[in-house]
Parts: structure tokens; C-alpha cells; sequence
């Protein structure tokens, strides 16, 4: 059977074509691993990499979904042992339940364990919490020259692999310490910024009260509305701060999907005119400040999962995602880029703020102190690769950096000067995968 | 590899000096920095003059001889741009010769040299490229037709054959691959003022190689398996391609 198929992003611009195996057990990704040929292999979850991190253009590309059982959970501990593959959504719907809630979550429920690992994922707790990979006590490593390795964070394979894109070998199993909760909600304040001072001010003021906080920015608001925003930050509810009528039910987690996004959708639907209709309205709607509001995890954390393949809504050009952080002080470079992309009018439904706290210790790791900006962006505007050129610029000035798990256009040149560790990662990996069987389409264009 | 917004790391050009082959490049590229080019063609002044022009923009360009007439020569180019490297991105065949056309329809050699560079080399060139590409799951190959093909005239019908022949097997070439992630892109210029015709009287519709390039590049961001230059020439030739046979050969053309 011809199993090779062309894979993409979630952004969907830069497809290639690879070989996809099913994961199978271990002695059947052992074979896949030192059977690779010339153009080597690469784990690949549920594709929400936006750019071609997960995949690897005439090489096996190992769909590791299959692989999914949750393997040990204790309850006392906190302490859950997991198949790579597992994703969040799962985890949350079999363990919520139990009063666990996952340590770390995205924007979206549907990403694996060993994709989380790769990219060290990060979440509205990041300030307080760290990314992932702070929370992975331990994991299993498949290694290029076949062996299985069990990685703890004393080791610097570990390191490398946190953060590390899958370039290290395949994650087969991890154990992650999760976090009690008491329900499947949260408390939720919700307060609406004039403009990106009163924002930063409050985000830098507040922000330590709140175990979730993040912030939503209309990128169209010019001039002196310039960042007008919606801030959200909350805290996991107890038992009793929920109303009468849902503790009895306090920990039922059955998210339910709304709609799926049509496989046709013209280009060009999102312009400026509609994207600034939505702004508007998504600004107007919010409250100019409420406190305590009661929200479900799946309404808290993953509005967009409510609509199946939303990543169509961009047309068949698709589009990329721009994430950056820069330090704390470097507000100024902050302002200018959303100036600068204010100016444009490159139309983004909205961008999220939010302040990280301490990195995790994964050499390259995205999250460090200091704020992050992201941003959606379609495709198709001649202007935009200058643009965004310019952007880094500014941020590797500022002794920032861009997330490669959303990086679908970065010049190779820019990754030493973005990531400091760069070095030490790649001496790690050579040690390791001295013959760099694992690979990817990103590895090739950034020179990894 | 490609990134996402057609930012191009490597490009191939075969024939390397060709016009219409360096304002692509200066049209796919610009000013971006670092990008690396690897040129083919005979050694001489005037590759030197488009290795000089390309470095000018800030590219690496990687000079390889190629002699379209020498089989192990085209061999040896493709295999060493596809070794030296990254994957490439891009590989452009844009090598030709217009040739004496009363002395190619006369000639038995002049023929057969026609037919050697414009027909022979470029499907081996194909052969060659495609299956390198294949391997990478990637890329893109542009494939120098013409409207001389389309319809073939006494005054100009040996090469009109010769780019009958490489419209045919690039088109082709395309669909076999597509599933390979290669996109094949076919391009029909109509006359184009360039080194190739010069001396030569412009006809209806001639253009410079920059306004070719803008069709090829915006072709490439499409995804399109064929492009005509200018677009208009498509109907055109549609039209010339109906004319009964008894009003087409009285034409002056």
C-alpha cells in the first residue's frame, strides 16, 4: 500500500510529502527508527504545529495517535504515566473526574503529550506555573541508534528534548505530575483596557493574584486606542465557590464540539473590514469590568475548539501565527510592534498578551520572562514578509525570540541570535543522533 | 525548503544565463539575504556577468558548467547541485537556442543540434531533476516552453517542434509527480526581447523577461501547471490554433 501523503501545519501554507507509518509498539518503532533512510524520520501528533515542525518531506513521518492509553494514574501524588500519543482533551475528560487537571494547557485541548514535550507547551498559568516540561517527571526516549532510554530531569537529553521539536529521538511515554482541582471551573475577572498603558499596568500590577491570566488586544484599535484590550485572569474554583446548582457535578468535563468550519472556504473572507467588525463588536460585548464570573475549563481555555478545522476559516493561501516574547523593560518594542502591525492593517481577529514567568530548562525552549505577544496573520498580503523581517528585528534586538512550534518563515539566521542555548543543544543532540536521523522539514529550512 | 510565505533557501537554475531564467530569480528572491543560487551554464564571460549581477542582491551563487549538448555534463550538474546542499527548491530549465531556422529545416546538422539542446537535454534534464525532487517531497520545477509550440509556422517550426515536444513532457511530468509534492510549472511566453532574439523585429504582444518573470513568479505562488506571457497570448493562440489550415499558412507570421 502507498502510504506516503502530503502533510501540513495547521497554518497550511508549506505542505511536503512523507511516508507515514502508524506507530505500532515499541519493537515496530525501534525497526521504523534504525531502518530510516537518508531523509530520517520525525514523530507527529495531531498537527497543530502551525508551521513544518511535524513534517519531514521525503522521510517517514510516525503518526503517533494511535498510541494513546493512559498506562497509571495516582490520585495521591498527582502522578500520571501516559502513552506519547494521548492527548490533552483525553486526559482531561478521564481525569478531570478524578479532581487532575493538566499541569500546563494551550489554547487548545487537542495536542499530544509528546507534542507538548517537543514544543514545551505553555498557558495562561505560565507566570505562576512554567511551561510543560516543568511538570514531566520522568519519560522514555527512543534514541537513533534504537535503544530506549528513561530520561529524569537530572539528565541533559532531557533538556534537549524539552523544547527540542522531536529532534532528539521519540518520546514513547512520559509521567506528569498534574494538578488537584475541585472542579471543572473557574473564577473568572474580566476587565476592559482603553489602551496597551492601562493595560501593561494592570497585567504588571495584578498578574501574581491570579493563577490564569491573559489578555486579548485588537490589533486594528489606532492611535490613542492604540491595544485596547480584554483581560481575563482567574483561579481554578473550589467546591464551594461554585453556585448551588453545579456542585453536585462539580468535576463533569464533557465538552461538546459546535460546528465544524466548511473544507471549502473562499480566500479573502477575512479582511479588514470584517475582521475590524469583529474587533468591535468582541470589544463592546465585554464587560468594563466583572468580577467572580463562574466559566467551564473548556469555555476558560479552549474557545476555539468549539469549531472543528477553524483553520479553514483562512481559505486554501492559509495563514501563520507570529508569537514572540521580549523581556521584561523591553515595553517599548512591545509598543512598536503592535504599532507596526497597527499601521499595516494586517488583519489578525485579535492577538494575545501575556507575561511569563521563569523558563522550564529546556535549551531551547521559547518561554522566558517577559511578555508575549501572538498573533494570527492570513496569507496573501504582499507586504508581509518585510513586515514581519522587521518584527524580528526588533525582537532579537530587545534580546527576544520566536516560538518554533508556530515559526513557519524565520531566516536560519536568526535562530542563533534568538536562542542563546542553541550550542549546547546542538552538541547534546549530536551526541545522541550524531547521524541526525531525526529530522523535519523545519530542522532543514532553520538549520537546526 | 520553502517557508510560508514562498521565501525560497535554494534555487537551481539550468542555463544559467538565460534573461528570462535571472529576472525570475531577481523576481522570486529580491533582496532577501543568504539565498543560495547555484547557476549551470558554459564557463565564460557571460556567465560571469550573471554570477556578478545575482551577487549583486546579496545571493550565493555557486557557479556548475553544464553543456547541453554533453550528456554526462548534465548528469554531473544535477547531481552535484543536489548533493552540495540543502534540498533545493526550485530548479529552473531555461536553456535554449532559436538557431537559423532555414538552415534547420535544411541542415541536417543544424537540425539535430536543435533538437539536441531544446528537446533531448531538457527531457533529460526532467528525468534527472524529477527524481531527485521526488526523494525530497518538495519543490518545484519551471520548464521553459513557448508559443512556438503551440501551433507550428514555416518561418520558425523546428524549434516550434523542439518546445511541442518539452511542453508535452513537462505537462506531463507534472501530473505523474504531483503526488510527490513537486509542483511542475509550464511556462509560454510568446516574443520576448532578450540576448536570444536580438536582431530580431518585435512582434504583436513582445515583452521584456522582467514581465515574464512576474507571470512565472505569480504562477509559482498559485500553484498553476501552466502560465502564459502575457496572459492574453493564451487567447491568441487559441484563436491561431482554429484558424482553418488554408487562412493560417497565408499569414505573415
Amino acid at each position: 500500500m502507498d502510504n506516503r501523503r502530503q502533510l501540513a501545519g495547521w497554518g497550511r501554507t508549506n505542505p511536503s510529502v512523507a511516508t507515514v507509518h502508524p506507530a505500532g509498539d515499541d519493537a515496530h518503532l525501534v525497526r521504523l527508527v534504525t531502518e530510516a533512510g537518508q531523509r530520517g524520520v520525525l514523530a507527529r501528533g495531531l498537527g497543530r504545529s502551525y508551521g513544518d515542525a511535524a513534517q519531514n518531506g521525503g522521510g517517514v513521518v510516525v503518526d503517533m495517535t494511535s498510541r494513546n492509553r493512559v498506562l497509571a494514574v495516582d490520585i495521591g501524588t498527582a502522578l500520571v504515566s501516559v502513552e506519547a500519543g494521548a492527548s490533552l482533551d483525553q486526559l482531561m475528560r478521564l481525569l478531570l473526574p478524578l479532581g487532575l487537571f493538566v499541569p500546563v494547557s494551550p489554547g487548545t485541548r487537542q495536542v499530544t503529550v509528546g507534542g507538548a514535550i517537543a514544543a514545551d507547551i505553555h498557558g495562561k498559568n505560565h507566570h505562576v506555573d512554567g511551561s510543560f516540561g516543568s511538570h514531566v517527571v520522568a519519560m522514555d526516549l527512543l534514541c537513533a541508534d534504537g535503544t530506549i532510554r528513561e530520561l529524569t530531569p537530572e539528565s541533559e537529553l532531557f533538556w534537549a528534548t524539552v523544547g527540542g521539536m522531536g529532534l532528539t529521538g521519540l518520546v514513547l511515554r512520559a509521567t506528569l505530575r498534574m494538578k488537584k482541582v475541585e472542579s471543572a471551573y473557574c473564577l473568572v475577572d474580566t476587565e476592559r483596557c482603553v489602551d496597551l498603558d492601562e493595560l501593561l499596568r494592570r497585567m504588571a500590577e495584578g498578574d501574581h493574584r491570579y493563577t490564569y491570566s491573559v489578555a486579548w488586544i485588537d490589533c486594528l484599535a489606532t492611535g490613542p486606542s492604540l491595544g485596547r484590550s480584554v483581560l481575563t485572569r482567574g483561579w481554578p474554583a473550589t467546591h464551594d465557590q461554585l453556585p448551588a446548582k453545579l456542585r453536585d457535578h462539580a468535576l463533569d468535563f464533557r465538552p461538546k464540539q459546535l460546528a465544524v468550519a466548511p473544507a471549502v472556504f473562499p480566500s479573502g473572507l477575512l479582511n479588514r473590514a470584517s475582521v475590524a467588525a469583529f474587533n468591535e463588536a468582541w470589544y463592546r460585548k465585554a464587560p468594563l469590568e466583572r468580577r467572580g464570573e463562574v466559566q467551564s475549563i473548556a469555555a476558560f481555555f479552549h474557545p476555539l475548539d468549539g469549531v472543528g478545522q477553524w483553520n479553514r476559516i483562512y481559505g486554501p493561501k492559509g495563514f501563520l501565527q507570529y508569537q514572540f516574547v521580549v523581556p521584561f523593560g523591553a515595553e517599548d518594542t512591545l509598543r512598536r510592534c503592535i504599532q507596526m502591525l497597527s499601521d499595516t492593517g494586517q488583519a489578525s481577529f485579535l492577538a494575545v498578551l501575556k507575561r511569563f514567568g521563569e523558563p522550564s530548562g529546556g535549551h531551547l525552549s521559547f518561554p522566558a520572562p517577559g511578555w508575549t505577544l501572538a498573533l494570527d496573520i492570513p496569507i496573501g498580503a504582499g507586504a508581509l514578509g518585510g513586515l514581519l523581517d522587521r518584527l524580528d528585528e526588533e525582537v532579537i534586538a530587545a534580546g527576544g525570540r520566536e516560538y518554533l512550534a508556530k515559526d513557519s518563515r524565520l531566516p536560519a539566521s536568526a535562530i542563533p541570535r534568538m536562542y542563546p542555548r542553541l550550542d549546547e543543544w546542538r552538541d547534546v543532540r549530536a551526541a545522541a543522533d550524531p547521524d541526525r536521523v531525526f529530522t523535519s522539514d523545519l530542522a532543514r529550512r532553520l538549520g537546526l | 525548503m520553502k517557508d510560508a510565505i514562498g521565501n525560497v533557501q535554494r534555487v537551481f537554475l539550468l542555463g544559467g544565463t538565460s534573461d528570462i531564467a535571472l529576472a525570475t530569480v531577481v523576481k522570486l528572491i529580491g533582496e532577501r539575504h543568504g539565498v543560495q543560487v547555484i547557476l549551470a551554464a558554459r564557463p565564460g564571460e557571460r556567465r560571469v556577468a550573471a554570477t556578478a549581477s545575482l551577487e549583486a542582491f546579496g545571493m550565493q551563487v555557486t557557479e556548475v558548467d553544464f553543456d547541453a549538448t554533453d550528456r554526462t555534463s548534465y548528469e554531473h550538474a544535477v547531481a552535484s547541485a543536489f548533493e552540495a546542499g540543502g534540498d533545493i527548491d526550485v530548479v529552473m530549465v531555461a536553456f535554449g537556442l532559436l538557431g537559423d531556422q532555414q538552415r534547420a529545416w535544411q541542415d541536417l546538422d543544424a537540425a539535430l543540434e536543435l533538437v539536441q539542446v531544446n528537446y533531448t537535454a531538457p527531457v533529460a534534464c526532467g528525468v534527472l531533476v524529477a527524481k531527485r525532487m521526488r526523494a525530497q517531497g518538495h519543490g518545484a520545477i519551471i520548464a521553459m516552453s513557448s508559443v512556438a509550440g503551440e501551433r507550428p509556422r514555416k518561418s520558425n517550426f523546428v524549434y516550434g517542434s523542439n518546445k511541442a515536444g518539452v511542453d508535452a513532457f513537462y505537462s506531463g511530468l507534472g501530473d505523474a509527480i504531483a503526488a510527490d509534492g513537486v509542483q511542475v510549472l509550464v511556462v509560454r511566453p510568446g516574443f520576448v526581447r532578450s540576448k536570444m532574439t536580438a536582431g530580431l523585429g518585435a512582434a504583436p504582444l513582445s515583452q521584456t523577461p522582467e514581465q515574464v518573470a512576474d507571470v512565472i513568479v505569480a504562477g509559482l505562488a498559485a500553484g498553476r501547471h501552466t502560465v502564459w506571457a502575457p496572459p492574453a497570448m493564451r487567447w491568441v493562440m487559441s484563436g491561431l490554433r482554429h484558424l482553418p489550415h488554408s487562412v493560417f499558412k497565408r499569414l505573415p507570421v
